[in-house]
């Protein structure tokens, strides 16, 4: 008798895992071969910076490698441990990284209520999510193994087959964190709101990043490169030798291009790392087919959530008063908008450990004993402007920059109504900027205070910084606006736009060319002061004076710009 | 009250809008029909000064949309037919906002949130974030975010997409009351039973250009199709060919 259900099977559609994927692929073809104007610019531009960037890792890394080459003994083993180290934190951020693109890929991406709508069976629904999450997540450590492990073959002569041996380790290495994170994801998701659980990952990850740096800074590594830490060489030697983590993916692949660049050949790292990736995509199918049409369904409900302004807030709205209802209404509007999104405000925990470390490094500076000159003492919080600014430069392109950005959706409702785009940009421009200005002030006084700099330098510092603090914010909305990314929903994406790329690097040169405009007066004033000689006026006059016209017209060009372009957006 | 002059648009070499002039005068209820594509919400954002026109002039109580952007768009309300609204904001703060953008706030506005939102079955969600919202409340948010501030003349897109029928019974009367006060609306909808029912003239353009306009009679006159309902009017001027394919399609 006829298998009926065989034959009902055999009938009904069952769409391919190539064609679930087709859409991406052909969308992201498009994307490539596209003839949108500017574009080739763009694409050179960025492949000359990636270049250089792989130039430098690899450089930076074959430099080191030649180095440890040379010390007989524990030269491999030092190359082994540094891979080995290399490669954990790659997982780390693999396993972050998977956990929240799996939670877009399979819970919150706008084409799943119609592939699930769809015939298509859940293992290839299922492969189909996980191989577009492994990309998502993946590409950007796929970019930076790339210099790495160039370095490891060109330093120990690795061969032809190298590049063969480290794609056999390295794809393995790339599945089983997806696997991993992916089945993470799906078991928030059955326990939390899918919109909770973006809100708690987004949290975690920020929290996570922030602690490894934190951890990293206070306990001050470049301590361990003197050499009074080891009590004998032995000791030094068998720690080497012992596996970091023996159960870790990492591990493995350590071991397997360790094995094939110094010998002996590994073939137990390559089975491990191969039967593991099988063995979780097995399991986490498993876990797929058990769970993830509840937690699907689980996505689907949103958390009621109830907001009321605080005290805070009726505060700052009777401030904002004098301005005008619209854009007393415009200002609200934007903090209300960042402080309730978990994904924009968690940042600032990031942004508070970055302080810290920055402050913490000024703190150690070794700046004073012999040989240190009143001179350098009072060049360096000169030129910690730099780093200051540069700081502030990051700081505006994640949150000023995307401002503009973010009104696309929005567009109709502000273009419709009898609102100037003024006093859009007029908002945008000092919610960004007041609070930098804020922290502007704070990292260089409490930089130069920690410094012990003269009054003139401190007076310098501040002066330079509030200048430039606008003139980087007048950047990042007039950039943020000629480079707008309508169609990006995450804030974060949108500094790393081509326009974003612009900003950083306007910003550098506005840093650098106000330092350069203000360094002869400054050299001339501590000159004076160290030979006893009078300070030229009119040399400070046309330093400062010219450095300030600079940061004066960076601030008010782009935002003119800006508010041209912003008249004419066309938003169908 | 609404007035196109020859208004044009042009993407590249495609014409969305070609040349269209008609006039909506004060107290009347303005139906804005056409096919997928035709040009309707390309004409309803230019009137609303969210696109700049080509070519062609738009006034809104005379005053041109272009020339006058502001003073224009004070006059006016808009309901677009895909509306995003800031997810992070509350019904309630969302209206207060919209109002803000009109200069408007203070006891009146607070008040007239408040009867908006209870219209509209929202006054329970008032203080909920609009992520929370289901499509049909958001729609209702947007209608009420068009009328919070007292505008002369509402221009909308689909108004009825996504609401349950009490509320689409509500926005009708609601709609009839406020061209009874002297109040003008420029509506696009595909419901042609709604259109028929509701508006006081019809437009009906097709490849952007306006092949039919009038009231109800007069449309039945110029289509001749005797004592025929709207849709037998609607699919004579703009394709009753392309129709009766999709039912031979069907039935093959």
């Amino acid at each position: 008798m006829p298998d009926v259900a065989a034959m009902v099977d055999d009938e009904l559609p069952n769409p391919a895992l190539l064609h679930l994927l087709g859409p991406k692929w052909i969308t992201a073809r498009v994307r490539a071969m596209s003839g949108e104007r500017g574009r080739a610019a763009r694409f050179s531009i960025l492949t000359v910076l990636g270049l250089l960037f792989w130039g430098f890792i690899f450089g930076m890394l074959y430099r080191m490698l030649v180095y440890f080459r040379g010390a007989t003994d524990i030269g491999a083993l030092l190359a082994g441990k540094l891979l080995g180290l290399m490669l954990v934190s790659f997982m780390s951020i693999l396993l972050l990284s998977n956990i929240i693109t799996a939670l877009s890929s399979f819970f919150l991406a706008r084409d799943l209520d119609m592939l699930v709508a769809a015939p298509v069976d859940w293992l290839r629904l299922y492969g189909a999510k996980l191989l577009e999450t492994m990309v998502h997540s993946s590409w950007m450590i796929i970019l930076l193994a790339v210099p790495m492990f160039s370095a490891y073959g060109v330093a120990y002569h690795g061969g032809w087959l190298f590049p063969l041996v480290v794609i056999a380790t390295f794809l393995p290495f790339l599945i089983i964190p997806t696997v991993i994170g992916s089945a993470i994801t799906l078991l928030l998701v059955n326990i939390f709101p899918a919109r909770r659980t973006r809100d708690i990952l987004s949290l975690i990850a920020v929290l996570a990043a922030a602690g490894l740096v934190l951890l990293f800074r206070v306990l001050r590594p470049e301590k361990l490169a003197r050499p009074e830490g080891f009590r004998s060489l032995m000791d030094f030697i068998v720690l080497l030798r012992g596996p970091t983590s023996p159960m870790l993916p990492s591990e493995w692949v350590q071991q397997a291009v360790m094995g094939w660049l110094r010998g002996p050949d590994e073939p137990l790292a390559f089975y491990l790392l191969w039967s593991t990736a099988a063995a979780s995509i097995v399991l986490g199918a498993v876990l797929h087919r058990a769970l993830y049409a509840r937690g699907f369904t689980k996505a689907q409900e949103s958390a009621q959530t109830f907001a009321r302004d605080g005290l805070v807030r009726k505060v700052i709205g009777a401030m904002l008063t004098p301005f005008g209802v619209r854009r007393r209404e415009l200002v609200l509007k934007e903090l209300r908008l960042f402080f309730r999104d978990t994904t924009q405000w968690s940042q600032l925990i990031l942004l508070a450990v970055l302080i810290v470390v920055y402050v913490f490094n000024i703190k150690y500076l070794p700046l004073t004993g012999e040989g240190l000159t009143f001179f350098i003492v009072n060049i360096v919080p000169f030129l910690n402007l730099v780093l200051a600014g540069f700081v502030l430069a990051s700081i505006a392109a994640r949150f000023i920059f995307p401002g503009v950005s973010l009104e696309g959706r929005t567009f109709w409702l502000l273009r419709s109504s009898p609102m100037s785009m003024h006093d859009l940009l007029w908002a945008k421009y000092w919610v960004g900027t007041l609070p930098l200005l804020t922290l502007a002030l704070l990292i260089v006084g409490s930089t130069n205070y920690l410094l012990k700099t003269s009054e003139f330098i401190m007076w310098v510092s501040l002066f330079t910084i509030v200048l430039l603090t606008f003139a980087i914010a007048g950047m990042a909305i007039g950039f943020g606006t000629l480079y707008p990314q309508f169609e990006t929903e995450n804030a974060a994406q949108i500094p790393t736009s081509f326009g974003g790329l612009l900003f950083m690097m306007a910003s550098v040169g506005l840093i650098g060319g106000t330092i350069i405009l203000e360094a002869r007066p400054v050299y001339g004033y501590l000159s004076a002061r160290v030979y006893n000689t009078e300070t030229s006026a009119t040399e400070m006059l046309v330093g400062f004076g010219l450095a300030a016209t600079l940061c004066i017209a960076s601030t008010i060009v782009p935002i003119r710009i800006a508010l041209r372009r912003l008249e004419t957006i066309e938003r169908g | 009250m609404i007035e196109l002059t020859a208004l044009t648009k042009r993407y590249g070499k495609f014409t969305a809008v070609d040349g269209l002039s008609l006039t909506v005068p004060r107290g009347e209820l303005f139906g804005f029909l056409g096919p997928n594509g035709a040009g309707k919400t390309t004409s309803l954002r230019m009137i609303a000064g969210i696109l700049r026109p080509t070519s062609g002039v738009v006034r809104i109580g005379g005053v041109d949309v272009v020339k006058d952007p502001t003073a224009a768009k004070a006059k006016l309300g808009f309901i677009p037919d895909r509306p995003f609204i800031y997810e992070k904001l509350t019904g309630l703060e969302f209206l207060r906002f919209v109002a803000g953008l009109y200069e408007q706030d203070g006891p009146s506005v607070e008040h007239r949130a408040r009867e908006l939102l209870a219209l509209f079955d929202l006054e329970e969600w008032r203080d909920e974030l609009v992520e929370s919202y289901s499509h049909g409340m958001r729609q209702k948010l947007i209608i009420s975010s068009a009328l919070v501030h007292r505008p002369e003349v509402i221009v909308v897109d689909e108004p009825m997409v996504g609401l349950d029928p009490k509320a689409a019974r509500i926005l009708k009367n609601l709609f009839r009351e406020y061209v009874n006060r002297g109040n003008t609306i420029m509506m696009s909808t595909h419901a042609l039973e709604v259109a028929e029912s509701m508006c006081d003239r019809i437009g009906i353009v097709q490849a952007g250009k306006l092949r039919a306009l009038g009231t109800m009679d007069e449309l039945r006159a110029s289509a001749a199709t005797g004592t025929e309902g709207l849709e037998t009017i609607f699919l004579r001027l703009t394709g009753e060919n392309a129709a009766r394919e999709l039912v031979e399609v069907l039935n093959a």
